[in-house]
């Protein structure tokens, strides 16, 4: 047991070694051995991650602690470096270890052609994954906010990577800041959780639920459960770092950051986060019934808004990005009919299915030369036969086909909506089923745009070469994740063993029995999914390669409909007028106004008033005795009448 | 004890120093370019004080306020002392005494 | 009666005079004035019992500081009709100030009252004692440290008078203390025979070392670069 603590220690501080190495010696030692550090450092963490998730498999996942170190320890605010091991944080990290260290192996290939040194980008990508695995591993809150934290850090230096775009460092930026305001509402709930339960430790935390459930919170004369409101905020975190709709703008724009980058962010360390906390505090959410109605409702609708969008994007990347934002919303949406496992196995298929579709765009992106519009690609699939069938495999997954990785979790989720019998979720359903359909279309309109549509640029569809073999390997070895990953890990996520895969790591209350119930769904409820995904490949086929005319007739005559879907619902323009501009002319006054105007004028004015008051003063010493001695007696005179008069 | 100025009285004494002042005042406002005549002035004006002293002193049988004419010709003498030698040296400099043109103190 | 008619006669020569200290044009005459001034107002301090006020006075008034001033006026070359120049325009002026503060002061003479007594115990001097007798036990024991300060003020205006009017020239002389305190004999004198009916002038004049006098004086001060010019004029005559 001792060893599974150790391997899963190293497991996850080796990647802060890989980064500290990297990137504080990558200068000296230069970039090739800064990449063999990194990917040596991230090749022994995924051995012992995978060690650690067998030894805690074959002799019980505990839950044990591992203490590091101690870290705050003030009056009755304690706490520790500890790691967490239970296999929810063992499973994770290993999956999150596995995908990083193949995008670490396939960043070696597409870095390649970059002209400044590249060893930064290594030690941020092992940072990034150091980040998600303290997220991942901590046992309280406090550290969980910390890799909370540095995720966002490393996404931000990721995604500003190029910093000499503009684009690339407005999108950072923007990552940054959409997070930040989310990371408002997760800290104040971390600090309800503390005033309630004076702990932050889950372990604390989760045993003294109970006792906690008749609190209240009163805010403006209302009172509040306080369990709902400390759930609310937290579920607001996870929002922003997972792209739920209304945070969810960062996503699409964090596409600037190389693809690498992306795949990253959407497979294993970014949006996961969110997903993963839910997971995590299910003993609390379990108790919060109403927040997880709204989780079902944000989940649900951003499932089917990202899907509309995805559908009109013309940029490769941006589509995958959409796709993910939408998945994301399946899994909040299980998260809200309590079916936690399903949603953290449909995130663990998810990872190798999008990082795969993203490794895969980028090897496409890669072939031609960083063109990113789908449009003006075509006919490339006898160029890049790879990288042609591994983006096959990857949609059948993403569209949920039988017997890839995602018909396992997505219709898990879709039975478990649809089993958990309320209003919010059948609506969930709907939405879910209707946004299956709309996966299938825009997978395999970006397919057929790509790969086989007349190209539109001949000579550069055939400078196109296949990608070396350090991005080849990862493609393969996800595609084949892709495939099996559904079909092997049904039985431990959400079958048969379920519950001695878990032991206890996720919590369900005793009514909560959809992990129970959701086999037991209609057949035709339980068909469904496929069926409508099956027409969805249907459609593109007809839209994109049997009359290729057809889209655009459908674009000109409902423009409205498609320019609302084009420009994302408008969101970035609606926040652009609510918050962007107010902001900016709160802060152009502050900045004109206060800044210059009263902080600085305030002194510039006084020394102005002192020198023009000290050029008046100077006038009346005229340096004559004889008035200065007449103005004494004149003040003699003054004084002397007052105090005879006063 | 009768004070020595009883016969007198308080009052007189008091209008006496009292126009030995107001001269002593005038003598300034008059010769503002004599800085001689002005240093007799402020002698005068500190006679008027002198005169003020001795008066109330005699008048309250106390004799604090003899000591305090002490003390008066004491800083009465140290300012003509240092008053002439700063005129003394003015002269020396500029070859003239009149304070009317004396700006050079001037902001 | 008489000390009635003798205070009035003071009172109205000191006025007088003080009146013609500030408007006579020459100042020789302000001075003398100013001392007639000080002798009349000894008379009043007598009158008020205060002789050893009016003997001071009179000694170091007249004596001292109305004699500076008598010297000062005569030692410096003014052209005091110059001085007089502005007296008519500024007199209007003068004169209204001058006026509202007698009258003020007249106002406040008249509607003062004493403080009742016994707020605080008056200085009495032990009966018998002479005024002067008197004044001086308190000086010594009540404001003993008040009578030390008034010696350091005077110290210091001493002081401040001299660094004010000292001037440094060539031709004053200062020794180095230092070296004249580390002089032996036997460096600054020589004994020289000296024949009978001859005298000293064969000898230089001086009997001891040409140099020995010159090594002690300050740098900057006659006699410290050696033997000046007139030194050899006098030598030679």
């Amino acid at each position: 047991m001792q060893t599974d603590l150790h391997l899963f220690a190293a497991a996850i501080l080796l990647p802060l070694a890989g980064a500290v190495v990297a990137g504080l010696g990558g200068r000296l030692m230069g970039d090739t051995l800064a990449k063999a550090v990194t990917l040596l450092c991230m090749g022994a963490a995924t051995v012992c991650g995978i060690g650690a998730l067998w030894g805690g498999w074959t002799s019980g996942f505990g839950p044990y602690a591992v203490p590091l170190a101690d870290w705050v320890n003030a009056g009755g605010f304690h706490a520790t470096w500890t790691l967490r091991f239970d296999t929810l944080s063992v499973t994770m990290s290993a999956m999150v270890l596995c995908v990083s260290l193949l995008v670490h192996c396939y960043s070696v290939g597409y870095m390649s052609h970059e002209t400044m040194p590249v060893y930064r980008f290594f030690a941020y990508l092992s940072l990034f994954t150091f980040a998600m695995l303290m997220l991942v591993s901590s046992s309280d809150l406090i550290q969980l906010f910390f890799g909370w934290e540095g995720v966002g850090l490393a996404s931000y230096l990721l995604i500003g990577y190029w910093y000499d775009r503009p684009a690339a460092t407005a999108a950072a930026i923007k990552a940054f800041v959409v997070n930040r305001v989310a990371d408002l509402f997760f800290i104040v709930g971390i600090g309800l959780i503390y005033v309630l339960f004076h702990s932050v430790r889950y372990d604390e935390i989760f045993a003294a639920v109970p006792q906690a459930a008749g609190a209240f919170y009163t805010l403006f004369g209302h009172s509040f459960p306080m369990l709902e409101v400390i759930c609310f905020l937290l579920f607001i975190g996870a929002m922003g770092k997972s792209a739920q709709l209304f945070l969810h703008t960062w996503l699409p724009d964090a596409m600037e950051g190389p693809t690498p980058v992306s795949a990253l962010i959407h497979a294993a360390t970014m949006v996961t986060a969110g997903v993963f906390l839910m997971a995590r505090m299910s003993p609390l959410l379990e108790v919060a019934p109403n927040t997880r109605l709204f989780i079902i409702f944000i989940g649900a609708t951003t499932c089917f808004f990202a899907a509309t969008v995805g559908m009109v994007q013309p940029d490769i990347k941006r589509t995958i990005a959409y796709s993910t934002c939408s998945q994301l919303g399946y899994m909040f949406a299980a998260v809200g009919v309590g079916a936690y496992q399903v949603a953290i196995f449909h995130l663990t298929t998810h990872a190798f299915f999008k990082a795969l579709l993203f490794l895969g765009a980028g090897s496409v992106i890669h072939a031609m030369h960083d063109e990113q519009n789908m449009f003006r690609m075509g006919g490339l699939w006898k160029k890049l036969p790879l990288t042609y069938g591994v983006m096959w495999i990857g949609s059948l997954a993403l569209a949920g086909v039988f017997p890839f990785a995602g018909y396992w979790s997505k219709d898990a989720i879709l039975n478990a909506l649809w089993a958990a019998d309320g209003r919010m979720s059948h609506y969930a359903w709907m939405l879910g089923v209707i946004t299956a359909f709309l996966t299938a279309f825009y997978s395999w309109r970006l397919l057929f745009l790509v790969f086989h549509r007349a190209p539109a640029d001949v000579q550069k569809r055939d400078a196109a070469h296949e990608s070396p073999l350090f991005m080849s390997v990862p493609l393969v070895l996800l595609a084949i994740g892709a495939v099996v990953s559904g079909l092997v890990l049904a039985p431990y996520y959400i079958g048969a063993q379920q519950s001695a895969f878990w032991q206890g790591s996720i919590f369900n209350a005793p009514g909560n029995t959809i992990m129970e119930t959701f086999e037991q769904v209609p057949g035709v409820v339980a068909l469904l999914p496929s069926l409508v995904a099956l027409v969805g490949i249907a459609l593109a086929f007809l839209f994109y390669i049997a009359s290729p005319g057809l889209p655009e007739a459908l674009a000109r005559s409902c423009g409205p409909v498609y320019r609302f879907l084009l420009n994302k619902w408008y969101f970035d323009e609606l926040y652009e007028h609510i918050f962007v501009k107010p902001y900016a002319a709160i802060a152009r006054f502050l900045w004109k106004d206060g800044e210059e105007g009263a902080v600085e004028g305030l002194p510039r004015d006084l020394v102005r008033a002192t020198a023009s008051g000290a050029v008046d003063a100077v006038r009346l010493q005229t340096g004559s005795i004889a008035l200065y001695a007449f103005t004494m007696l004149a003040g003699l005179v003054v004084v002397l009448t007052v105090a005879l008069c006063g | 004890m009768t004070p020595a100025i009883a016969p007198i009285g308080l009052g007189s004494y008091l209008v006496v120093s009292a126009a030995l002042l107001v001269l002593g005042v005038l003598g300034i406002f008059l010769n503002r370019k004599n800085i001689i005549i002005i240093l007799m002035s402020m002698e005068l004006i500190l006679l008027a004080a002198n005169l003020n002293f001795v008066a109330f002193s005699s008048a309250h049988a106390d004799l604090s306020g003899q000591v305090m004419v002490l003390f008066v010709l004491t800083i009465a003498a140290a300012e003509a002392a240092i008053g002439l030698a700063i005129v003394t040296v003015y002269f020396r400099n500029r070859g003239s005494i009149q304070v009317e043109d004396v700006t050079m103190m001037k902001g | 009666m008489l000390a009635q008619l003798v205070f009035y006669v003071f009172a109205a020569v000191l006025l007088l005079s003080a009146a013609m200290v500030i408007s006579v044009r020459n100042p020789v005459h302000a001075v003398l004035f100013l001392i007639l001034a000080f002798f009349n107002a000894a008379g009043l301090f007598l009158i008020a019992g205060a002789e050893f006020l009016a003997m001071l006075l009179v000694i170091v008034y007249v004596g001292a500081v109305a004699v500076l001033f008598l010297f000062v006026v005569m030692m410096l070359d003014i052209d005091f009709t110059q001085l007089r120049e502005g007296l008519q325009r500024h007199a209007p002026i003068g004169i209204c100030v001058g006026g509202v503060l007698f009258a003020e002061l007249i106002m406040a003479l008249s509607h003062w009252t004493m403080a009742p007594a016994g707020v605080s115990v008056p200085l009495q001097a032990a009966p018998g004692l002479t005024n002067t007798a008197a004044l001086g036990t308190l000086i010594y024991t009540h404001y003993v440290l008040l009578f030390q300060a008034c010696g350091l003020v005077l110290l210091v205006a001493m002081i401040g008078a001299i660094v004010l009017t000292l001037r440094q020239t060539g031709s004053g002389r200062r020794q180095n203390i230092e070296k004249q305190h580390a002089r032996t004999p036997e460096e600054t004198l020589v004994l020289v025979r000296v024949p009978l009916g001859e005298n000293v002038l064969e000898q230089g004049g001086f009997l001891r070392p040409q140099t020995s006098y010159y090594d002690t004086a300050v740098p900057g001060s006659y006699g410290s670069t050696g033997q000046p010019a007139v030194e050899k004029e006098e030598t030679g005559a």
